[in-house]
């Protein structure tokens, strides 16, 4: 299958600290890739990397052939990748349609995007007036990743998508990630293996900072000592 | 004092803390005109005056807190400078207006002194402007990464524009003397006159606060300068180049500061000093109505605008002398901060 993104051996400076000393991931057109990984170990700062924020010293980002590395972060989101961060940063101040407007860069992009914004997040529809720092947690979750399907993405970014939530709102964001992935390419971070488990098609274990091992979910699945040794799931 | 401002200050602030930001507004509003009304001794045209005197004030104040406030907001930048592009806007404004006494002389192609005011305005809009992206561009954005550097390089520029009119115009105050037609038509309020100049600052003012609200509130690029103010890493993830609207705040901010140098001259003259004393209370505005609010520098200017006033008339009726009324923005800025810490409108940082 074609790569989308290819992540090659990465090296990334927070300030003095050395966070990512070789990361490598490749994103296969249409599917769904989880970085898989403990806390701390790198897995948000390669997306990170990937959007330019804390951009990688060595190694290279290619996105459709192109190398984002040098680019800025604003040049980087418009070539068509989404970024839904930890924590969702959704402006709090901002009414919901507000928030889906910010998001926009062509004229027509959030009258085309609606259709299938509410079709995933249907609870938006009756809160497109509410401000959204009055919305719950998975409102607010929902509301960041409507916001990355706005323009015409075809990779979205999605950091921690189940953390803080309900198990029954999992179970809606999780329905509402395999639905999105009919239309786009996703590379997923997420600590809970069992919600990336029934998501992804393949996955790269981060630990310490370079990626240790890669291949399908289902494979990983039957790995029983590989998930225990490094992610501490038994 | 230490023990006075304890005791006056904790009830206070227990009573202050427990109400909302409308409570504490609508509190402060009625002691502010109560004093007022108590300084006027009762007379309706001498309270009108103050209140119309406070209203020019904070018209004023809002021109320079309005740029501080968002700059601030969206940049983290605290621009010590603002307060010289006030005074840039005086002088440019003046040397137009009076090209006999004028340093630059440039207005003396203009022979209508109202149409000299005008372009005179214009001018020092462009010119406040054109230094703003040069500060912007030039100097602080190599250090957005060091806030530090970033107040004592703009605190440097405001030095460096300060001599640099000294060293122009030289140090005496220039009184404005070419009056343009506007401010010899009076007004009677209460059988008592009042410039029209002056009240047409005032429904300017106004104007502005409402017509920078409902850009804010309504325009994509208002939008974007809200979104930037909570979160501008999200701004640019989202495929907005932010640093361009880091420019556009920063440059419309300077320019509105000169524009309110400029419409002041005519009243306030232009001075060395005119910069740092509009800074100072233009900072206890914004911090008194809360960082990076628009709404809380809109009230904070009507608030601290009217009690300078107030307390000048009350300078005259109780003789205490005038130190008070310079140092009321301050005083207002205590008395706020004491009860609500935050500002009005401000949100823990």
């Amino acid at each position: 299958m074609t790569s989308l993104l290819q992540i090659e051996n990465i090296h990334t400076f927070i300030g003095q600290f050395h966070i990512l000393e070789g990361v490598s991931v490749d994103v296969p057109q249409g599917n769904i890739t989880v970085l898989l990984g403990r806390n701390g170990a790198g897995k948000t700062t390669t997306l990170k990397s990937v959007m330019g924020i804390t951009p990688p010293r060595e190694g290279k980002v290619i996105y459709k052939g192109e190398v984002l590395n040098g680019k800025k972060t604003h040049h980087i989101a418009r070539m068509g990748i989404g970024y839904v961060p930890e924590h969702r940063a959704i402006f709090k101040t901002l009414t919901v349609k507000e928030n889906l407007e910010m998001a926009a860069r062509e004229k027509n992009d959030l009258k085309n995007s609606l259709d299938l914004i509410f079709e995933l997040f249907p609870d938006l529809k009756r809160l497109i007036d509410l401000r959204g720092g009055n919305l719950s947690g998975g409102q607010q979750q929902m509301l960041s990743i409507a916001r990355a399907l706005v323009p015409e993405n075809d990779l979205l970014l999605i950091d921690e998508p189940s953390e803080g939530l309900a198990p029954v709102i999992i179970e809606d964001m999780m329905r509402a990630i395999k639905r999105l992935s009919d239309h786009k390419t996703v590379l997923l971070v997420e600590q809970n293996f069992h919600v990336a488990s029934k998501l992804a098609d393949s996955y790269v274990i981060v630990d310490e900072g370079h990626s240790v091992h890669t291949g399908t979910m289902a494979d990983l699945r039957n790995d029983k000592a590989l998930v225990k040794r490094f992610l501490g799931v038994a | 004092m230490e023990n006075l401002i304890r005791e006056i200050g904790v009830p206070l602030g227990r009573f202050f803390g427990r109400t909302t930001a409308t409570g504490a507004i609508a509190l402060l509003f009625a002691i502010i005109l109560g004093v007022a009304f108590v300084a006027s001794q009762g007379n309706m045209s001498t309270f009108s005056i103050t209140i119309l005197s406070g209203l020019l004030r904070a018209a004023l104040l809002f021109l320079v807190a309005a740029g501080l406030s968002l700059i601030f907001g969206l940049m983290d930048i605290l621009n010590f400078a603002q307060g010289a592009y006030f005074m840039i806007g005086a002088y440019l404004a003046y040397d137009f207006q009076h090209p006999a006494n004028g340093v630059i002389r440039i207005g003396e192609a203009i022979p209508d002194p109202n149409l000299r005011f005008l372009v005179g305005v214009i001018l020092a809009v462009v010119v406040g402007g054109i230094l703003g992206v040069i500060l912007e561009r030039g100097l602080l954005r190599p250090l957005y990464e060091r806030p530090l550097f970033q107040l004592v390089l703009t605190f440097g520029v405001s030095i460096i524009m300060l001599e640099f009119i000294k060293l122009i115009w030289g140090t005496t105050p220039y009184a404005w003397t070419v009056p343009i037609t506007i401010q010899t038509t009076q007004f009677e309020i209460f059988g008592q006159g009042f410039s029209a100049y002056r009240l047409f600052i005032i429904v300017m003012g106004i104007a502005l606060m409402i017509g920078v609200a409902l850009l804010l509130r309504n325009t994509r690029i208002g939008i974007t300068i809200r979104a930037g103010v909570e979160d501008a890493e999200m701004v640019t993830a989202l495929g907005i180049n932010v640093r361009a609207v880091f420019t556009l705040v920063f440059t419309l901010g300077c320019a509105l500061a000169s524009f309110g140098g400029a419409v002041a001259a005519p009243f306030l003259g232009a001075t060395p000093s005119l910069g740092a004393t509009y800074l100072l209370a233009s900072i206890a505005v914004i911090v008194l109505g809360g960082l990076g609010s628009y709404e809380g520098t809109a009230i904070g200017s009507i608030i601290v605008g009217l009690a300078w006033a107030t307390m000048e008339q009350f300078s005259l009726f109780s003789n205490i002398g005038t130190v008070w009324s310079s140092i009321t923005p301050m005083l207002m800025l205590a008395l706020v901060l004491l009860a609500r810490p935050n500002g009005l409108f401000g949100e823990e940082r």
